[in-house]
């Protein structure tokens, strides 16, 4: 492995293990600032683990996560958000009460303290934001509406939505188009290479044309190590992999 | 601006809304009732500022604290503890066999006043402990149960230990808290008789304006973001946190607030009713506590007032003439409550009364008075 | 403290107070035990599970009255038939409580909470209006009475070593069937993933009614062995109540062994104190110690690390 270069996300001897298990097992790798990189492999591979493992939902068992300086490992769930990592999980997580406006303005990063939360004024620069997010993710027209009230697929691009008005330097997706239809998935694909313009993007994801459509790297794991990495083409030849995953 | 901000935090109908409670609880009640009776409302009325804190903290943050008589009971123990050293000068214990202390210290053979007490003598030092003891308690409980994110029912089970802590506590330590009895024969404030009918009525109505003070803020956390935050919190708590924000934080400044209230409604307590006692502190009345703004509505401010003068006024009517049917009165309204109107009288008003309301008024406002068409469609609904 | 004492005496003190500890167990493990089933397996919190255990009790007190009353010759055994009767009356409101309000708040834990408390408040009343305010106590036959002398001043209460054993053969029945039976099976399948318990054939709504009326019924045969060491009022259940979830949650919630160990700790501790400080003291101390390990430890002492 390369270990001059300035890397984004330096993942080094990362292992979980839960009770006896190890779901993660001495996993290392490396994202660059502004690639797409998809994260593939068999159910239980340990995929949705490693998120979790680097936005702090799970706690690290040894190794360490440095993104830029920071040591995440050590940082809470709150930091690691402010420090520039952003999450969206498996099941759409959005507040299903509140109107599209409101779950986007919640996610706007000001007044995150509790005096900020209390004093904090609904200003020309968040209607702003808001505004300019809620057209990137196609629900300019739904602003207003209770976000319980949204299609599966627009409820996917909401949280998406929510993560990009924080602005973060690493988006993690989490199976962003499980459940979508073909043609909301097409969009989906466009809305990532588009996001991607300056800051790097982590995906988990199953759908192997879709992988093929944004990733400019695939990262392949099998219980809880690193399989095979590479571009697409490269991983899909890989004798390894086949056997493991896609040859079935 | 004051004005713009003034429709920010209350606007239309709920600024009808205040103005009929206030109109309720500074005009109708006092005028109505004789003193005797208005002097309970206003004991009824230092338990809803607890229902309210309730309602931002259950209601709200879907934090459950079965122990919100804690903070109540310390808020009044505060300000008893003052009025008691009041009571006790040296001149009206001189019977005592150590004159100057309070008589259940004497009673248990302690001849001199414990440390704690010593500051309580002077009335600054009170007021500030009454805010202060008891949101920096909850500020302990919070920090340590909210980091590390204990919540739900195990913090409902741990509060109602800790309310069950304090009371066997406070029953134990005679000599320091004056036993089961509470502290009691409270006299004056600053030399001035809190027993009479003139002070009973100014304590009612500063109780009053303080409750509304409590309102006003209260209505200002629910329009603020924090409101809204609150309200995602309980939703999903962990797209809140990886939205950015310190859960804990959020939670821990709900829980003070909620505390601080009911400190403030318990001391209150003390001044009107003369008396301080750990049967307002322990597991019954903090359960109590929990239906009077759970009847009133969760979600509700000024529900959680009415709800506590409703419940209040019916355990008074049915313990005078049928005492054993209260408990069983109050079991079925936990049962029903929950049950059938989660939202308690507010969601009863908001889903059946609102609307016919707001068909009259448009009604009136087109025909210059009340329709004949209206009335019959209201029969026949 | 221990100043006051010699040493032959300080002995007897821990063991007297070790075995009046031991008694308390019993009594905290098999509340407990029920409680474990129910919240630890259910999820349920059931506020009036002190009120199933007085239920037992007062089953057990009406039939130690009608036993010298219809067949005097077998009041020697009365106290089985007791159980047996408690087991049922507990049981069978347990299930009409499940059906009548438990199922229809599932997933609202906090609600489920109060509406149980509201179910406490209305059996303690009724308790007071049928039984009347004052406690009640059973007539113990001949040889439940006495001690055994093990040394001249260690003397060992018969009742406390017979409801010890009652519990020991309870808990290890509870443990046979969660852990061995195919029932258990079916349970622990519910409460770990309820659709595809659904979906694999086990009628979960069954389920649920019948672990919680278990939960009750054991609850019951608690209140019974209750009344051999002590007498049963109306508010009795809720003495027990905080300590019992206390006992619960500490031995971390789903882990009945945890359950049984952190049982036997608490009610020690208490035991042990209570000798040196005063009762209320001594609650006061068990109580803070098991709140400051809880915030401390929240998923409880014995529980194990999962993947969530």
């Amino acid at each position: 492995m390369p270990m001059a270069k300035d890397f984004l996300l330096n993942v080094e001897g990362l292992t979980v293990s839960f009770d006896g298990f190890k779901a993660v097992n001495d996993f290392s790798f490396y994202v660059d600032e502004g690639e797409i990189r998809v994260l593939i492999g068999p159910n239980g591979a340990g995929k949705t683990t490693v998120l979790d493992l680097i936005c702090g939902k799970t706690k690290a068992t040894s190794g360490s996560i440095r993104f830029r300086r920071d040591e995440l490992t050590k940082m809470s769930e709150h930091e690691i958000v402010n420090a520039g990592v952003g999450r969206k999980f498996q099941n759409p997580s959005i507040y299903e009460d509140l109107t599209v406006f409101e779950n986007l303005e919640i996610s706007f990063p000001r007044g995150h303290s509790v005096f900020g939360a209390l004093t904090f004024k609904r200003d020309a620069e968040v209607v702003d934001a808001v505004q300019q997010t809620a057209e990137m993710i196609f629900l300019a027209d739904s602003l207003d509406k209770t976000a319980g009230l949204l299609s599966h697929g627009q409820k996917q691009w909401l949280e998406i939505g929510m993560l990009l008005i924080q602005d973060p330097d690493l988006l993690m997706l989490d199976e962003p188009v499980a459940g979508m239809s073909v043609s909301e998935r097409k969009k989906t694909a466009e809305l990532l290479t588009r996001i991607a313009d300056g800051r790097s993007v982590l995906v988990v994801e199953h759908d192997m044309q879709f992988v093929a459509d944004i990733a400019d790297r695939v990262t392949v794991m099998h219980q809880g190590k690193m399989l095979s990495e590479g571009s697409m083409e490269k991983v899909q030849n890989d004798p390894k992999v086949i056997e493991v995953y896609l040859g079935h | 601006m004051p004005t713009k901000g003034l429709k920010y935090l209350l606007p239309k109908p709920e600024l009808i809304y205040f103005l009929v409670l206030a109109c309720v609880i500074f005009m109708i009640l006092p005028i109505t009732l004789d003193i005797f009776r208005l002097n309970l409302v206003g004991k009824y009325l230092t338990y809803a500022f607890v229902a309210v804190g309730l309602v931002l903290c259950w209601g709200y943050g879907g934090i459950l604290s079965l122990g919100q008589g804690v903070f109540f009971g310390l808020g009044g123990y505060c300000m008893a503890m003052f009025l008691k050293l009041e009571a006790s000068d040296p001149e009206s214990t001189a019977i005592q066999s150590t004159p100057g202390i309070p008589d259940f210290m004497d009673w248990n053979q302690l001849t001199e006043l414990p440390w704690f007490w010593l500051p309580f003598s002077s009335f600054s030092f009170a007021t500030i402990a009454v805010l202060i003891v008891p949101t920096l308690f909850a500020y302990i409980i919070g920090v340590a149960m909210f980091k590390r994110r204990v919540g739900g029912v195990y913090f409902a089970i741990i509060t109602r230990a800790i309310a069950s802590i304090l009371t066997i506590l406070i029953i134990g330590q005679q000599g320091y808290t004056g036993g089961v009895n509470g502290i009691t024969d409270l006299r004056t404030l600053l030399g001035w008789d809190i027993r009479t009918d003139s002070a009973k009525y100014i304590l009612y109505y500063i109780n009053g304006i303080l409750l509304f003070l409590c309102l006003l803020f209260a209505q200002f956390i629910r329009k603020s973001k924090l409101g809204r935050l609150l309200l995602a919190m309980r939703e999903r708590e962990d797209r809140v946190r990886f939205s950015g924000y310190d859960v804990a934080n959020l939670k821990i400044f709900v829980f003070c607030i909620a505390a601080l209230f009911s400190a403030i409604g318990g001391a209150m307590f003390t001044l009107q009713v003369g008396f301080m006692s750990p049967s307002f502190v322990g597991i019954v009345p903090s359960i109590e506590l929990v239906i009077f703004c759970a009847v009133g509505g969760r979600m509700s401010i000024l529900g959680a007032v009415y709800g506590t003068l409703i419940v209040n006024y019916a355990k008074t009517t049915f313990s005078e003439s049928f005492p054993e049917l209260w408990l069983f009165a109050m079991g079925a309204l936990f049962i029903g409550v929950v049950m059938a109107f989660p939202n308690g009288l507010a969601g009863v008003y908001k889903a059946h009364i609102e609307p016919k309301i707001t068909a009259l008024m448009a009604s009136i406002k087109r025909n210059g008075g009340l329709s004949i068409s209206l009335l019959t469609n209201t029969a026949k609904q | 403290m221990f100043s006051d004492y010699t040493a032959s005496e300080l002995v007897s003190i821990f063991a007297m107070q070790g075995f009046a500890g031991l008694t308390l167990f019993s009594v905290f493990l098999l509340m407990a035990l029920g409680l474990a089933i129910i919240f630890g397996q259910m999820g349920v919190i059931n506020m009036a599970h002190g009120e199933f255990m007085i239920l037992g009790a007062y089953v057990t007190y009406l039939v130690s009255n009608l036993f010298p009353d219809y067949m005097p010759s077998l009041f020697g055994i009365y106290f089985f038939f007791a159980m047996i009767a408690a087991f049922i009356c507990a049981a069978a409101l347990g299930a009409l409580v499940e059906w009548l309000m438990i199922r229809h708040l599932y997933r609202r834990p906090l609600d489920t909470l109060l509406a149980t408390w509201g179910l406490s408040l209305i059996l303690q009343q009724a308790y007071r209006s049928i039984f009347g305010a004052r406690e009640v106590g059973v007539t113990l036959p001949d040889w439940l009475m006495g001690s055994i002398a093990l040394t001249d001043m260690i003397e060992i209460p018969i009742n406390g070593l017979f409801v010890m054993l009652l519990t020991a053969l309870i808990a290890s029945s509870v443990f046979v069937l969660m852990f061995r039976s195919s029932w258990g099976i079916q349970v622990r399948s519910v409460v770990q993933n309820r659709p595809m318990a659904s979906a694999v054939g086990i009628d979960t709504e069954r389920t649920d009614r019948i672990t919680f009326a278990l939960g009750c019924g054991i609850a019951g045969i608690a209140g019974a062995a209750f009344t051999t060491i002590g007498s049963t009022g109306p508010t009795a259940g809720q003495l027990y109540i905080v300590d019992t979830f206390l006992v619960v949650v500490f031995g971390g919630a789903q882990n009945l062994l945890g359950t049984i160990a952190s049982a036997f700790t608490i009610s020690q501790a208490q035991s042990t104190m209570e000798f040196f400080l005063s009762g209320s003291m001594a609650k006061v101390l068990t109580l803070l110690v098991v709140v400051i390990i809880l915030m401390i430890r929240p998923e409880g002492l014995f529980s194990l690390k999962m993947r969530r």
